[in-house]
Protein backbone atom coordinates (compact mmCIF):
# COMPACT_ATOMS: atom_id res chain seq x y z
CA UNK A 1 0.00 0.00 0.00
CA UNK A 2 1.32 3.70 -0.64
CA UNK A 3 1.46 6.12 2.05
CA UNK A 4 -2.03 8.05 0.42
CA UNK A 5 -3.57 4.44 0.50
CA UNK A 6 -2.92 3.87 4.05
CA UNK A 7 -4.15 7.47 5.95
CA UNK A 8 -7.20 6.33 3.34
CA UNK A 9 -7.76 2.90 5.30
CA UNK A 10 -6.78 5.43 8.19
CA UNK A 11 -9.93 8.17 8.33
CA UNK A 12 -12.22 4.79 7.34
CA UNK A 13 -11.12 3.22 10.10
CA UNK A 14 -11.85 6.45 12.48
CA UNK A 15 -15.50 7.06 10.60
CA UNK A 16 -16.34 3.24 11.78
CA UNK A 17 -14.94 3.15 14.98
CA UNK A 18 -16.67 6.84 15.70
CA UNK A 19 -20.26 5.22 14.40
CA UNK A 20 -19.55 2.18 16.17
CA UNK A 21 -18.83 4.07 19.45
CA UNK A 22 -21.97 6.20 19.06
CA UNK A 23 -24.28 3.33 18.19
CA UNK A 24 -23.35 0.99 21.36
CA UNK A 25 -23.52 4.58 23.54
CA UNK A 26 -27.22 5.13 22.17
CA UNK A 27 -27.82 1.59 22.62
CA UNK A 28 -26.53 1.88 26.06
CA UNK A 29 -28.74 4.93 27.12
CA UNK A 30 -32.03 3.81 25.48
CA UNK A 31 -35.20 5.11 26.72
CA UNK A 32 -33.29 7.72 29.22
CA UNK A 33 -32.37 9.51 25.96
CA UNK A 34 -36.04 10.50 25.43
CA UNK A 35 -36.98 13.97 26.77
CA UNK A 36 -40.44 12.41 27.89
CA UNK A 37 -42.95 9.57 28.62
CA UNK A 38 -46.64 9.36 26.37
CA UNK A 39 -49.58 8.33 28.53
CA UNK A 40 -49.40 4.55 26.58
CA UNK A 41 -45.70 4.47 28.38
CA UNK A 42 -46.78 5.45 31.53
CA UNK A 43 -49.97 3.06 31.75
CA UNK A 44 -47.73 0.30 30.42
CA UNK A 45 -45.27 1.14 33.31
CA UNK A 46 -42.44 2.04 31.35
CA UNK A 47 -42.18 5.19 33.66
CA UNK A 48 -40.52 5.52 37.07
CA UNK A 49 -42.94 4.87 40.01
CA UNK A 50 -42.29 7.28 43.08
CA UNK A 51 -39.74 9.44 40.84
CA UNK A 52 -40.42 12.42 39.14
CA UNK A 53 -40.40 12.11 35.03
CA UNK A 54 -42.03 13.91 32.08
CA UNK A 55 -45.57 13.53 30.58
CA UNK A 56 -46.34 14.66 27.05
CA UNK A 57 -49.01 14.55 24.87
CA UNK A 58 -52.04 16.48 23.56
CA UNK A 59 -54.21 18.63 25.95
CA UNK A 60 -57.97 17.37 25.97
CA UNK A 61 -60.28 19.37 24.44
CA UNK A 62 -62.69 20.99 27.02
CA UNK A 63 -60.84 19.27 29.45
CA UNK A 64 -59.12 22.79 31.45
CA UNK A 65 -60.89 24.00 34.42
CA UNK A 66 -58.90 26.76 36.43
CA UNK A 67 -59.30 27.29 40.30
CA UNK A 68 -57.23 30.85 40.96
CA UNK A 69 -54.09 29.50 40.31
CA UNK A 70 -54.65 25.86 40.27
CA UNK A 71 -55.23 24.48 37.00
CA UNK A 72 -56.54 20.78 35.96
CA UNK A 73 -56.50 19.29 32.74
CA UNK A 74 -56.17 15.99 31.06
CA UNK A 75 -53.42 15.13 28.65
CA UNK A 76 -53.70 12.22 25.73
CA UNK A 77 -52.24 10.59 23.26
CA UNK A 78 -55.07 9.21 21.49
CA UNK A 79 -54.40 5.83 22.84
CA UNK A 80 -54.73 6.73 26.79
CA UNK A 81 -55.15 9.97 28.75
CA UNK A 82 -53.55 11.28 32.31
CA UNK A 83 -55.47 13.82 34.29
CA UNK A 84 -53.20 16.43 35.59
CA UNK A 85 -53.29 19.18 38.10
CA UNK A 86 -50.96 21.83 38.00
CA UNK A 87 -50.54 25.44 40.21
CA UNK A 88 -48.46 27.88 38.66
CA UNK A 89 -47.92 30.19 35.62
CA UNK A 90 -48.94 28.22 32.03
CA UNK A 91 -46.47 29.39 29.10
CA UNK A 92 -48.20 31.40 25.90
CA UNK A 93 -49.04 28.65 24.04
CA UNK A 94 -50.98 26.49 26.17
CA UNK A 95 -54.25 25.46 25.26
CA UNK A 96 -56.54 23.20 24.65
CA UNK A 97 -55.58 20.66 21.77
CA UNK A 98 -51.42 21.55 21.99
CA UNK A 99 -49.02 19.61 22.91
CA UNK A 100 -47.28 19.81 26.27
CA UNK A 101 -44.62 18.39 28.61
CA UNK A 102 -45.04 18.63 31.82
CA UNK A 103 -42.46 17.41 34.48
CA UNK A 104 -44.22 16.26 38.13
CA UNK A 105 -45.02 12.28 39.64
CA UNK A 106 -48.05 10.09 40.00
CA UNK A 107 -50.20 10.81 43.02
CA UNK A 108 -53.15 8.64 42.96
CA UNK A 109 -53.78 8.61 39.77
CA UNK A 110 -53.31 11.69 39.29
CA UNK A 111 -49.92 13.57 37.46
CA UNK A 112 -49.24 16.11 39.74
CA UNK A 113 -46.94 18.84 37.69
CA UNK A 114 -44.14 20.93 38.82
CA UNK A 115 -43.54 22.90 35.63
CA UNK A 116 -45.57 22.81 32.24
CA UNK A 117 -43.92 23.15 28.73
CA UNK A 118 -45.72 23.44 25.48
CA UNK A 119 -44.43 22.34 22.75
CA UNK A 120 -44.67 23.83 19.38
CA UNK A 121 -45.66 21.48 16.27
CA UNK A 122 -43.77 22.12 13.02
CA UNK A 123 -46.53 23.61 10.90
CA UNK A 124 -46.45 27.40 10.56
CA UNK A 125 -49.80 29.29 8.88
CA UNK A 126 -51.22 32.88 8.93
CA UNK A 127 -54.67 32.94 11.36
CA UNK A 128 -56.56 33.87 7.96
CA UNK A 129 -55.23 30.17 6.78
CA UNK A 130 -55.88 28.18 10.28
CA UNK A 131 -59.31 29.81 9.97
CA UNK A 132 -60.07 28.67 6.57
CA UNK A 133 -58.81 25.22 7.24
CA UNK A 134 -60.90 25.22 10.79
CA UNK A 135 -64.32 25.91 8.54
CA UNK A 136 -63.37 23.65 6.10
CA UNK A 137 -62.92 20.70 8.59
CA UNK A 138 -66.33 21.46 10.62
CA UNK A 139 -68.27 20.95 7.32
CA UNK B 1 -10.16 17.95 -13.98
CA UNK B 2 -7.58 16.97 -10.85
CA UNK B 3 -4.72 19.02 -12.79
CA UNK B 4 -7.19 21.68 -12.48
CA UNK B 5 -8.16 21.01 -8.90
CA UNK B 6 -4.20 20.61 -7.95
CA UNK B 7 -3.65 23.93 -10.47
CA UNK B 8 -6.72 26.28 -8.20
CA UNK B 9 -5.68 24.71 -4.93
CA UNK B 10 -2.00 25.85 -5.42
CA UNK B 11 -1.20 28.43 -1.93
CA UNK B 12 -0.57 31.20 -5.40
CA UNK B 13 -3.10 30.99 -7.84
CA UNK B 14 -5.76 30.39 -4.54
CA UNK B 15 -4.25 33.92 -2.94
CA UNK B 16 -5.15 35.15 -6.30
CA UNK B 17 -8.25 33.89 -7.46
CA UNK B 18 -10.40 34.06 -4.27
CA UNK B 19 -9.73 37.70 -4.60
CA UNK B 20 -12.12 37.76 -7.40
CA UNK B 21 -14.69 35.55 -6.16
CA UNK B 22 -15.09 37.12 -2.63
CA UNK B 23 -17.33 39.79 -4.34
CA UNK B 24 -19.56 37.42 -5.88
CA UNK B 25 -20.23 36.25 -3.00
CA UNK B 26 -20.37 39.31 -0.84
CA UNK B 27 -22.67 41.95 -2.55
CA UNK B 28 -24.88 39.36 -3.42
CA UNK B 29 -25.42 38.00 0.49
CA UNK B 30 -25.86 41.53 1.74
CA UNK B 31 -28.83 42.08 -1.13
CA UNK B 32 -30.45 39.01 -0.01
CA UNK B 33 -29.72 39.31 3.77
CA UNK B 34 -31.99 43.09 3.32
CA UNK B 35 -34.17 41.50 1.35
CA UNK B 36 -34.87 38.66 3.35
CA UNK B 37 -34.95 40.42 7.36
CA UNK B 38 -37.27 42.99 5.47
CA UNK B 39 -39.91 40.49 4.29
CA UNK B 40 -39.33 38.18 7.66
CA UNK B 41 -40.36 41.52 9.94
CA UNK B 42 -42.22 43.52 7.99
CA UNK B 43 -44.06 41.74 4.77
CA UNK B 44 -44.97 38.39 5.95
CA UNK B 45 -48.22 37.45 8.34
CA UNK B 46 -48.39 36.58 12.00
CA UNK B 47 -48.15 32.77 12.82
CA UNK B 48 -51.78 31.65 14.06
CA UNK B 49 -50.47 30.42 17.37
CA UNK B 50 -47.03 32.00 17.85
CA UNK B 51 -48.07 35.86 16.60
CA UNK B 52 -45.20 37.61 15.74
CA UNK B 53 -42.99 35.75 17.89
CA UNK B 54 -42.16 33.09 14.97
CA UNK B 55 -40.29 35.52 13.19
CA UNK B 56 -37.24 35.04 14.96
CA UNK B 57 -37.03 31.38 12.90
CA UNK B 58 -36.14 33.69 10.12
CA UNK B 59 -32.85 33.48 11.46
CA UNK B 60 -32.66 30.80 13.61
CA UNK B 61 -33.38 28.25 11.41
CA UNK B 62 -30.73 29.26 8.31
CA UNK B 63 -28.27 29.63 11.22
CA UNK B 64 -28.99 25.60 12.75
CA UNK B 65 -28.33 24.28 9.55
CA UNK B 66 -25.39 26.29 8.27
CA UNK B 67 -23.58 25.35 11.72
CA UNK B 68 -24.17 21.68 10.62
CA UNK B 69 -23.45 22.54 7.09
CA UNK B 70 -20.10 24.50 8.24
CA UNK B 71 -18.71 21.59 10.03
CA UNK B 72 -19.50 19.21 6.99
CA UNK B 73 -17.61 21.30 4.90
CA UNK B 74 -14.42 21.45 7.28
CA UNK B 75 -14.52 17.50 8.13
CA UNK B 76 -14.60 16.76 4.39
CA UNK B 77 -11.93 19.47 3.96
CA UNK B 78 -10.19 18.00 6.83
CA UNK B 79 -10.51 14.28 4.85
CA UNK B 80 -9.14 15.37 2.04
CA UNK B 81 -6.16 17.84 3.88
CA UNK B 82 -5.81 14.15 5.86
CA UNK B 83 -5.62 12.12 2.89
CA UNK B 84 -4.43 14.45 0.05
CA UNK B 85 -1.77 16.62 1.97
CA UNK B 86 -3.52 19.89 0.47
CA UNK B 87 -2.25 22.72 1.92
CA UNK B 88 -6.04 24.53 1.00
CA UNK B 89 -7.61 22.03 2.17
CA UNK B 90 -6.65 22.25 5.59
CA UNK B 91 -6.74 25.88 5.48
CA UNK B 92 -10.26 26.14 4.87
CA UNK B 93 -10.80 23.67 7.33
CA UNK B 94 -9.30 25.61 9.57
CA UNK B 95 -10.36 29.04 8.78
CA UNK B 96 -13.75 27.68 8.90
CA UNK B 97 -14.30 26.42 12.76
CA UNK B 98 -14.69 30.28 14.08
CA UNK B 99 -17.66 30.61 11.13
CA UNK B 100 -19.57 27.22 12.33
CA UNK B 101 -19.18 28.11 15.93
CA UNK B 102 -20.73 31.76 15.30
CA UNK B 103 -24.06 29.85 13.44
CA UNK B 104 -23.98 27.36 16.16
CA UNK B 105 -24.06 29.92 18.80
CA UNK B 106 -26.34 32.06 17.19
CA UNK B 107 -28.73 28.83 16.53
CA UNK B 108 -28.56 28.26 20.72
CA UNK B 109 -28.90 32.26 21.15
CA UNK B 110 -31.94 32.62 18.91
CA UNK B 111 -33.95 29.35 19.85
CA UNK B 112 -33.70 30.50 23.28
CA UNK B 113 -34.99 33.63 23.04
CA UNK B 114 -37.82 31.76 21.40
CA UNK B 115 -38.24 29.09 23.55
CA UNK B 116 -38.75 31.77 26.49
CA UNK B 117 -42.22 32.69 25.63
CA UNK B 118 -42.99 29.94 23.67
CA UNK B 119 -42.31 26.74 25.79
CA UNK B 120 -42.06 28.55 29.13
CA UNK B 121 -38.15 28.03 29.30
CA UNK B 122 -34.81 28.85 27.92
CA UNK B 123 -33.39 25.80 27.73
CA UNK B 124 -33.96 21.96 28.13
CA UNK B 125 -31.72 18.92 28.04
CA UNK B 126 -33.39 17.11 25.14
CA UNK B 127 -31.59 15.33 22.26
CA UNK B 128 -31.95 18.28 20.09
CA UNK B 129 -30.48 21.18 21.90
CA UNK B 130 -28.29 18.84 23.70
CA UNK B 131 -26.44 18.14 20.36
CA UNK B 132 -26.65 21.26 18.88
CA UNK B 133 -24.81 22.49 22.06
CA UNK B 134 -21.94 19.04 21.65
CA UNK B 135 -21.48 20.74 18.39
CA UNK B 136 -20.88 24.42 19.82
CA UNK B 137 -18.04 22.18 22.02
CA UNK B 138 -16.90 20.05 18.70
CA UNK B 139 -15.79 23.49 17.65
CA UNK B 140 -14.69 25.03 20.54
CA UNK B 141 -12.31 21.42 20.78
CA UNK B 142 -11.65 21.75 17.21
CA UNK B 143 -10.24 25.15 17.85
CA UNK B 144 -7.88 24.51 20.58
CA UNK B 145 -6.42 21.63 19.55
CA UNK B 146 -5.59 23.43 16.46
CA UNK B 147 -3.72 26.01 18.70
CA UNK B 148 -2.04 23.42 21.08
CA UNK B 149 0.39 23.16 18.37
CA UNK B 150 3.19 25.25 17.50
CA UNK B 151 3.83 23.66 14.00
CA UNK B 152 0.83 23.80 11.62
CA UNK B 153 0.74 20.34 10.01
CA UNK B 154 0.67 18.63 13.18
CA UNK B 155 -2.08 20.62 14.07
CA UNK B 156 -3.64 20.28 10.90
CA UNK B 157 -3.33 16.41 11.48
CA UNK B 158 -4.83 16.72 15.36
CA UNK B 159 -7.32 18.74 14.16
CA UNK B 160 -8.51 16.29 11.01
CA UNK B 161 -8.93 13.84 13.31
CA UNK B 162 -11.36 15.34 15.98
CA UNK B 163 -13.32 16.75 13.08
CA UNK B 164 -13.43 13.52 11.18
CA UNK B 165 -14.54 11.96 14.57
CA UNK B 166 -16.91 14.44 15.31
CA UNK B 167 -19.01 14.33 12.07
CA UNK B 168 -21.40 11.49 13.70
CA UNK B 169 -22.98 14.43 15.46
CA UNK B 170 -24.73 15.62 12.71
CA UNK B 171 -27.16 12.74 12.17
CA UNK B 172 -27.45 12.94 15.45
CA UNK B 173 -28.80 16.58 15.35
CA UNK B 174 -31.07 16.03 12.16
CA UNK B 175 -32.71 12.62 13.30
CA UNK B 176 -32.71 13.71 17.02
CA UNK B 177 -36.06 15.26 16.62
CA UNK B 178 -37.32 11.52 14.60
CA UNK B 179 -35.55 9.23 17.07
CA UNK B 180 -36.25 10.61 20.23
CA UNK B 181 -39.51 12.26 22.26
CA UNK B 182 -37.80 16.04 22.16
CA UNK B 183 -39.51 19.00 23.23
CA UNK B 184 -38.06 20.75 19.82
CA UNK B 185 -40.06 20.47 17.20
CA UNK B 186 -39.84 18.23 13.77
CA UNK B 187 -38.69 19.45 10.68
CA UNK B 188 -41.02 21.89 8.70
CA UNK B 189 -39.40 21.24 5.68
CA UNK B 190 -36.08 19.25 5.58
CA UNK B 191 -37.46 15.91 5.07
CA UNK B 192 -38.16 13.87 1.99
CA UNK B 193 -41.99 14.46 2.52
CA UNK B 194 -41.83 17.96 3.02
CA UNK B 195 -39.64 19.08 0.81
CA UNK B 196 -42.39 19.49 -1.88
CA UNK B 197 -45.12 20.26 0.46
CA UNK B 198 -43.62 22.50 3.34
CA UNK B 199 -45.55 22.56 6.98
CA UNK B 200 -44.70 26.54 6.73
CA UNK B 201 -47.41 28.21 4.86
CA UNK B 202 -46.64 29.60 1.07
CA UNK B 203 -47.33 32.77 2.16
CA UNK B 204 -44.40 32.88 4.81
CA UNK B 205 -42.04 30.99 3.75
CA UNK B 206 -40.22 33.04 1.08
CA UNK B 207 -37.94 35.17 3.15
CA UNK B 208 -36.46 31.71 4.67
CA UNK B 209 -35.58 30.42 1.42
CA UNK B 210 -33.77 34.21 0.82
CA UNK B 211 -32.15 33.97 4.26
CA UNK B 212 -30.37 30.49 3.56
CA UNK B 213 -29.26 31.49 0.51
CA UNK B 214 -27.73 34.74 2.25
CA UNK B 215 -26.67 32.74 4.99
CA UNK B 216 -24.64 30.17 2.52
CA UNK B 217 -23.06 33.44 0.55
CA UNK B 218 -22.12 34.78 4.03
CA UNK B 219 -19.87 31.62 5.02
CA UNK B 220 -18.59 31.81 0.92
CA UNK B 221 -17.52 34.89 1.65
CA UNK B 222 -16.14 35.05 5.19
CA UNK B 223 -14.51 31.33 4.54
CA UNK B 224 -12.28 32.68 1.46
CA UNK B 225 -11.22 35.96 3.39
CA UNK B 226 -10.25 34.28 6.51
CA UNK B 227 -8.55 31.83 3.91
CA UNK B 228 -6.49 34.25 2.52
CA UNK B 229 -5.02 36.00 5.56
CA UNK B 230 -3.95 32.05 6.83
CA UNK B 231 -2.25 31.77 3.40
CA UNK B 232 -0.14 34.41 3.38
CA UNK B 233 0.59 33.71 7.08
CA UNK B 234 1.41 29.86 6.52
CA UNK B 235 3.39 30.90 2.56
CA UNK B 236 5.13 33.63 4.67
CA UNK B 237 8.59 32.32 3.50
CA UNK B 238 7.70 31.31 0.13
CA UNK B 239 8.79 33.80 -2.65
CA UNK B 240 5.35 34.65 -4.01
CA UNK B 241 4.63 35.83 -0.86
CA UNK B 242 7.83 37.69 -0.35
CA UNK B 243 7.07 39.24 -3.86
CA UNK B 244 2.95 40.23 -3.05
CA UNK B 245 4.58 42.88 -0.14
CA UNK B 246 7.96 43.92 -2.44
CA UNK B 247 5.70 45.08 -4.90
CA UNK B 248 3.61 46.96 -2.67
CA UNK B 249 5.03 50.57 -2.06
Amino acid sequence: MTKRQNRMVFVALLIAGAILAIYLLLQALGSNTNYFFSPTEVVQGKAPIGKSFRLGGLVVDGSVKREGMKVNFDVTDNTNSFSIEYVGILPDLFREGQGIITTGSLSRGTFVATEVLAKHDENYMPPEVADALKNSSNK
Amino acid sequence: MWKWIQAFASPQNFYVTSKKIIPWFLYPCIALCVVGVYGALFVVPPDYQQGETYRIMFVHVPSASMSMFVYFIMAVASGIGLIWQIKLANVVAKVSAPIGASFTFLALLTGAVWGKPMWGTWWVWDARLTSELVLLFLYLAYMSLGNAFDNPKTASKASAILAIVGLINLPIIKYSVEWWNTLHQGASISTVEKISKPAIDGSMIWPLFVMFVAFGLMYGALMLMRARDEMLIREQNTRWVKSIFKEAP
